[in-house]
């Protein structure tokens, strides 16, 4: 019996990006920005992929957002991802998106959840373990390693000095990252899977009726950083001295 | 209504960033003109966080809850909130404690702000200031729900002595096979040695250092700081360091007060990484590396010449200031 996957994918600005802010520093400045799917659910979806095809199993992706995120749902079918859901509301915050997910998830049925440990664009880290707990769902956080057979998953999850693993049963929500597969087996959409991506499903839907748990009001940039202070090579004493006595951090 | 921290222990000791969310927890209280509440988890000493302000202890005590279980300590922090009619939750930024806090934003319908850098702009209504797109912004966030939890971020607010005698109370949780449903096989873990999380300094070797078999300058630099190792991703990727050893985006991130880069070129990736580290100091050969425009102090010179002297000095310096 082939396993139902679905992968939580958050659409993002690239590392890369200057970061600025518009509307009296009330909105992210998209100007000019790309978007992408966060890395953390790369390494996700890749490893669904290696499900697929070594165990057999759908994958569905799923993503709240406007319609301005669907090229990078897209993308996500290129890699192989077989079908695709849109919950047609702004991504404002975990609680919220959380409550979308579940909704989703409930109705699909699914045996594993794959969602990203933490996005790169606001850090909150939360929506798997939140829907988690909505779900009553095993959940497993900065998963670097997961295996499943046939009802049983066993999976390495990093710890602060090392690793920990650990087994749990099926429905399991994963909150991946680097280590769920290696950099370099990341899958990228070849044109065979662009092609095909046009024709596959992707469904749109309303929000279900779902509180927030935080407003982002004002964002601020950091204070312009002075220069680097250089030291010379051959008078390292200056920079004991620096750092005990200026920075005060030995 | 008390304010409620989770304080974080291993093997029965507080750690570092216990005594972070009870200073935070302290402040906040003043400014909700209310107390701090303390939560452990079999810690042997549970009143030593009386130290920075908590005047009251919920200690737990249960062998089921020895090791790590980011739902049943979750179903447990919910219960003691309720216990306590706590509206605000403190917590760390620790890997378990993320793990947790998220899974106990859950059960309680909870608002959660991680990287919180200060205490609230605002109690009424309550705004925080937290780190954003990868510590290249921040946000002023306000909660919208009736409970509320904030994750205080690594060696942000600080720690601070506000010395009370507290009142300790057995708190027993109610939990059930369901709250176990995740089982620990085993841990691999360094013991005794700074892990990057709980470190005051880091010390982080790239590319630059040519190879694997030079990094046992790095280890003694390291060794003569008391400081945690790492290393960027392309040595990690080349297996030149453990993958544990890797900060950067797809790596751990680093929020010490000292990050020394050596042989480290500055990719983005690599500084969205380790941007919220306090001091950053960068050692490179190419004058044109973009470390040194994100760095506080820098030598440009050959890792191979300048580290080792900088260890000779370290240990003059640390022997006169013993």
């Amino acid at each position: 019996m082939s396993m139902k996957i679905l992968v939580c994918i958050s659409n993002v600005p690239d590392t890369t990006s200057k970061i600025n802010f518009t509307e009296g520093d009330t909105k992210f400045d998209t100007n000019g920005v790309q978007f992408v799917i966060n890395p953390n659910d790369e390494f996700g979806l890749t490893r669904a992929m290696w499900f697929k095809e070594k165990q057999g199993a759908t994958i569905h992706v799923a993503t709240v957002g406007g319609p301005a995120v669907e090229p990078t749902i897209r993308k996500a079918l290129a890699i192989g991802a077989d079908e695709a859901v849109r919950i047609n509301a702004e991504p404002k915050d975990g609680l919220f998106v959380a409550q979308q997910l579940a909704e989703v998830i409930k109705t699909g049925a699914y045996d594993l959840i794959i969602a990203g440990r933490e996005s790169i664009d606001y850090n909150g880290g939360m929506v798997p373990g939140m829907m988690s707990a909505i779900l009553n769902y095993s959940f497993i956080n900065t998963c670097i390693g997961l295996e499943i057979e046939g009802n049983t998953a066993t999976a390495i999850r990093e710890i602060d000095g090392g690793k920990e693993k650990i087994s749990t049963t099926l429905p399991l929500i994963i909150g991946g990252q680097k280590g769920l597969v290696e950099e370099s087996e990341l899958r990228i959409p070849n044109m065979r899977g662009i092609m095909m991506a046009r024709q596959k499903k992707l469904n749109v839907l309303e929000p279900v009726e779902a509180n927030h748990g935080t407003a982002d009001i004002k964002f601020e940039k950091p204070a312009a950083k002075g220069a680097v202070k250089l030291v010379e090579a051959d008078n390292i004493s200056q920079l004991i001295d620096l750092l005990h006595n200026e920075a005060k951090v030995i | 209504m008390s304010v409620l921290v989770y304080t974080e222990s291993d093997n029965g000791k507080f750690k570092k960033n216990a005594f972070e969310a009870a200073s935070y927890a302290f402040k906040l209280a003043e400014q909700l003109s209310t107390s701090v509440t303390a939560i452990t988890m079999n810690a042997s000493d549970s009143e030593e966080i009386g130290t920075y302000g908590v005047s009251k202890i919920l200690k737990v005590n249960s062998d089921k809850l020895s090791i790590f279980n980011a739902k049943a300590f979750a179903t447990t922090i919910a219960q003691a909130v309720e216990n306590e009619g706590a509206s605000t939750i403190v917590v760390s930024s620790s890997t378990d404690t993320k793990y947790m806090a998220s899974i106990l934003a859950g059960i309680l319908k909870a608002g959660y702000c991680t990287n919180v850098v200060a205490p609230p702009l605002s109690t009424n209504p309550m705004v925080v200031k937290r780190t954003a797109f990868s510590n290249k912004g921040f946000a002023h966030t306000q909660f919208k729900t009736d409970v509320n939890i904030i994750g205080v971020s690594s060696n942000a607010y600080g720690i601070f002595e506000n010395k009370v005698s507290p009142n300790v109370e057995k708190f027993e949780p109610s939990l059930n096979d369901s709250d176990f449903s995740v089982k620990s096989v085993n841990i691999d873990k360094v013991v005794g040695k700074t892990t990057i999380a709980d470190a005051d300094i880091v010390v982080s070797g790239g590319r630059g250092l040519k190879g694997p078999e030079n990094w046992g300058m790095i280890e003694e630099l390291a060794e003569v700081l008391g400081a945690a190792t790492a290393c960027s991703k392309p040595v990690s990727d080349m297996g030149w360091r453990p993958h544990s050893e890797h900060v950067g985006q797809t790596g751990k991130p680093v929020a010490s007060n000292l990050y020394l880069a050596i042989g480290i070129s500055g990719a983005i990736q690599h500084l969205a990484g380790i941007n919220a580290s306090k001091v950053k100091v960068v050692i490179n050969t190419d004058p044109e590396a973009p470390f040194f425009k994100a760095a506080d102090y820098g030598i440009v010179g050959d890792a191979f010449e300048v580290v080792p002297k900088l260890i000779e000095k370290l240990k003059e310096f640390k022997a006169k200031n013993a």
